[in-house]
């Protein structure tokens, strides 16, 4: 019964949708702020009837309802309650249900929080967020409908797969999606905009805090997806460009470039057609990456044949959705009149040189995920485009973005003068390279990339740090009063200094996991002990040890440091009968600055020696923690920005 | 001035088409201007960075498939145990090319999984590979015993590859 229910409000979201379309679309196309109004009830009714179809599916997994064909094919009884909620999205049907379910509590977002939104703009919005779930919901009821039923029932499930049964994987998908989707709205504003033809500071001022939403949640999502990788794969690395994770860094690179250029349009009405490009970009990105991945398209596009219904309908949507736009983009773009003119060297010309770096990055990394599908596609080939094509051409894009990360924000609106900035830029330089060079000392190898890296990161922090002290006026005004300025700081500004602090320390935990890595592979036996990067590692042996699910095998390292003990490391494979597949479980013991990080391997033969790896990753657990705190510089401007509109005393007085 | 506001529409269309044509198209091999030419001149250490590598000269004498490969490669995967397999039925000699990987990722590769290849030329830069026209990993190639590439293949060889394609050939170029 619940399923049907479920399988029900399906239906009824999609006339909700294509209702909230039509009025959203034509009531700004006639400017009728009576059609317009109509849309915020549709839009609250399609994130009613998305909700209870998304409760009844997760109602279905929870009660291992196997009469439900998703829940037969990605679940089972003994799987622990919290696989089976997040089994919800960890399939192609329920990821497609959860991805419209979010775009529905986007549209309630911008019904809750849009409420002196112009209501042309905001229906505008509304009606292309409404297309977007008409046809996400087509698919969905056509060709991916989670609550098709089973009969006879089977006794129980197929599983799930174990590599998704971990807590780091395990919310991966929402993040990413909340990301994905957030680019939508910013997409529907933009569109909105071009139907109305107004796309100006205002308009800006109004889209930024949902691109900052998307952009926060997406690096959220992104930094997890690498978590994960590096912890359960057991190969000691955190990023593979892997067509998946590329897929997910796509629309992060034009959305970062998005993030950046509108503010460009909100204080100079500079930029405005690219400003709407990279917003559909951004989205279609997500889109494209969407489906690439849930359609196994990237690995296979004969994935796109064996579905042909699929495989038609995906590109029917993907056509309809990024050719409209863009269609419109070009009828409609040529009309925008651009507003302020800056010389080369000014704020706007270094965003400019930030947005060509991030998009030629963007092209790269979409060149060499795609060209294996192209190829295939055209000839039937499969080829693998592999690091060395990401490092040669990405790495180069992104250090001299690091460069100008450093400058950019020194430089004032319009047109700068270039003297007095490097003037007070030379100090970040010294310091740079001083932490640089100590760093080097302290760390394993001399690579001058290593260098090289570390200097870039170190760059960007000190740069960073010193505008944040040139704001504070530390120094030479009494510190009280530099303390009511830190308070005083505008959100955005705090924002951006926290992502990018978040950006140099991931980059130098980048920098120094890759190039002064320190790995061992051995045979080890039970007793035997090694020394890897002034740790002295203490193999004790194997047991087996049982999961709900699954059956392990525990090896028990004992790491000491200099004759004391630090830490016990217990590197698990472990074997998931029903899905009858292995799994990794690294052990990692972190001091913040470095990770000893243990794998074993299998057996060769019984009482045989046993394959361990061992790895030292200097910095490894940076790359997180840069991630996490450029997501928080992003909130913290989004926060601010909220309290910042009103007219500060009458703030002071509500709170 | 305006032309350019439609650039993005017709590179997504072109990006459109091809996926379409994807949907229909029957798969087909990709002509390589390199046949029944000679192998390009080069020479390429081995794993242990020794001279007794891969060069131009080792072509002579017999008929060889040449294997472009490396670590990172997931298709390479897929068509090893192919090659182990042609390896272990000594038809045809194999040479094999690590096509920018590390020596030592190769290595314990190969170690892991089994080495196919009578030799191996490590060509970090990829500069041998330009040369002999490669697209991407894995690619592999017949020469014939004077030196001459009288076959190529993009992508993973597979058992009707190598049927269809390779070993009628591999008769015709005689010892």
């Amino acid at each position: 019964m619940i399923p049907e229910i479920g399988h029900y409000a399906l239906v009824l979201a999609l006339f909700a949708a294509g209702t909230q379309a039509i009025l959203g679309l034509f009531g700004t196309a006639r400017k009728d702020a009576y059609w317009a109004l109509a849309t915020g009830p549709t839009a609250s009714t399609l994130f009613l009837f998305l909700a209870i179809a998304f409760l009844a599916l997760t109602h279905a997994f929870v009660v291992s309802d196997f009469s439900v064909w998703t829940v037969a094919n990605y679940s089972h009884s003994a799987k622990p309650l919290l696989y089976k909620l997040t089994g919800v999205w960890g399939n192609h049907e329920g990821s497609m249900l959860l991805w419209v379910f979010i775009l529905a509590i986007y549209g309630q977002a911008i019904v809750s929080f849009g409420k002196k939104l112009p209501p042309v703009l905001r229906a505008g919005a509304l009606g292309v967020l409404g297309l977007l779930a008409a046809g996400f919901l087509l698919f969905i009821l056509f060709t991916s409908n989670p609550f098709l039923r089973l009969d006879p029932a089977p006794q129980d499930g197929r599983g799930f797969n174990p590599l998704l049964q971990d807590p780091g994987l395990a919310f991966h998908p929402p993040f990413l999606y909340l990301g994905y989707v957030g680019f939508a709205a910013a997409f529907a504003f933009a569109i909105a905009g071009l139907l109305e033809g107004k796309i100006d500071g205002a308009w800006a001022r109004r889209v930024r805090p949902w691109v900052l939403v998307a952009w926060s949640f997406l690096t959220i999502g992104i930094g997890l997806g690498s978590w994960w990788a590096y912890y359960e794969l057991g190969w000691g690395g955190f990023w593979f460009w892997d067509p998946v994770e590329n897929a997910s860094l796509l629309p992060w690179l034009a959305g970062t470039a998005l993030l950046h250029s509108i503010g460009v349009v909100e204080k100079r009405g500079a930029l405005k057609s690219w400003v709407v490009l990279l917003a559909i970009l951004a989205f279609s990105l997500s889109l494209i990456g969407t489906f690439l991945v849930r359609s196994g398209v990237l690995v296979s596009v004969h994935a796109f044949a064996t579905d042909p219904a699929r495989g038609v309908f995906i590109l029917g949507l993907l056509a309809v959705a990024i050719g409209g736009s863009l269609a419109l983009f070009a009828w409609r773009a040529p009309k925008l009149k651009a507003e302020g003119s800056f010389a080369p060297i000014s704020r706007e010309g270094g965003l400019l040189l930030n947005n060509l770096l991030l998009v030629t990055a963007a092209a790269s990394v979409f060149l060499g995920t795609l060209y294996p599908l192209l190829l295939d596609t055209l000839s039937g080939e499969k080829v693998s485009v592999g690091p060395p094509f990401f490092n040669a051409t990405v790495l180069p894009l992104l250090m001299p973005l690091l460069l100008a990360m450093g400058i950019g924000p020194f430089l004032p609106w319009k047109k700068a003068d270039a003297m007095p900035v490097l003037r007070r830029l030379w100090i970040a330089g010294i310091v740079a390279l001083a932490a640089a060079g100590a760093a080097a000392a302290l760390g394993s190898g001399k690579s001058p990339l290593a260098l090289l890296g570390l200097w870039l990161a170190a760059w960007l922090f000190a740069g960073t740090f010193f505008l944040v002290l040139e704001r504070l006026r530390l120094f030479r005004l009494p510190w009280k009063e530099s303390f009511r300025r830190l308070r005083g700081l505008p959100a955005d500004f705090l924002g951006m200094a926290i992502a990018h602090g978040g950006i140099a320390v991931l980059a130098a935990g980048v920098t120094a996991a890759t190039l002064w890595q320190t790995e061992k592979i051995l045979a080890m036996t039970p007793g035997e002990s090694v020394t890897i990067a002034g740790y002295d590692l203490r193999f004790e042996g194997v047991e087996l040890v049982a999961g709900p699910n699954y059956e392990a095998e525990r090896a028990t390292f004992h790491a000491e440091k200099n004759g004391k003990p630090v830490a016990t490391l217990t590197p698990e494979r472990r074997y998931y009968p029903i899905e009858r597949q292995w799994t990794t479980e690294a052990a990692i013991y972190t001091t913040g600055f470095a990770d000893l990080y243990t794998v074993i391997g299998e057996q060769a033969r019984a009482d045989g020696p046993r394959t361990v790896r061992l790895y030292h990753n200097p910095l490894a657990p940076w790359i997180w923690i840069g991630a996490l705190l450029a997501a928080l510089g992003g909130g913290v401007s989004l926060v601010g920005r909220g309290r910042g509109r009103r007219p500060p005393k009458a703030a002071r007085g509500k709170a | 001035m305006r032309a350019k506001f439609f650039l993005p529409l017709v590179l997504f269309a072109g990006l459109v088409a091809v996926f379409l044509f994807g949907l229909r198209l029957d798969p087909s091999r990709v002509p390589s201007p390199l046949l029944d030419r000679p192998v390009p001149a080069f020479a390429l250490p081995d794993l242990e960075g020794g001279e007794d590598g891969l060069k131009t000269a080792d072509f002579l004498g017999g008929p060889t498939l040449v294997n472009f490969f490396a670590s990172w490669c997931l298709p390479c995967l897929v068509e090893h145990p192919l090659l182990l397999r042609l390896g272990h039925e000594g038809r045809v000699r194999i040479f094999g090319v690590a096509y920018k990987d590390k020596p030592e990722d190769t290595a314990r590769w190969l170690a892991e999984r089994g080495n196919p290849y009578d030799r191996i030329g490590v060509d970090r830069t990829g500069r041998a590979a330009i040369e002999w026209g490669v697209y991407g990993v894995p690619e592999s190639y017949l020469v014939d015993g004077e030196g001459r590439i009288r076959w190529k293949h993009v992508g993973v060889l597979t058992p009707e590859v190598w049927e269809e394609d390779f070993l009628p050939r591999l008769e015709g170029v005689g010892k």
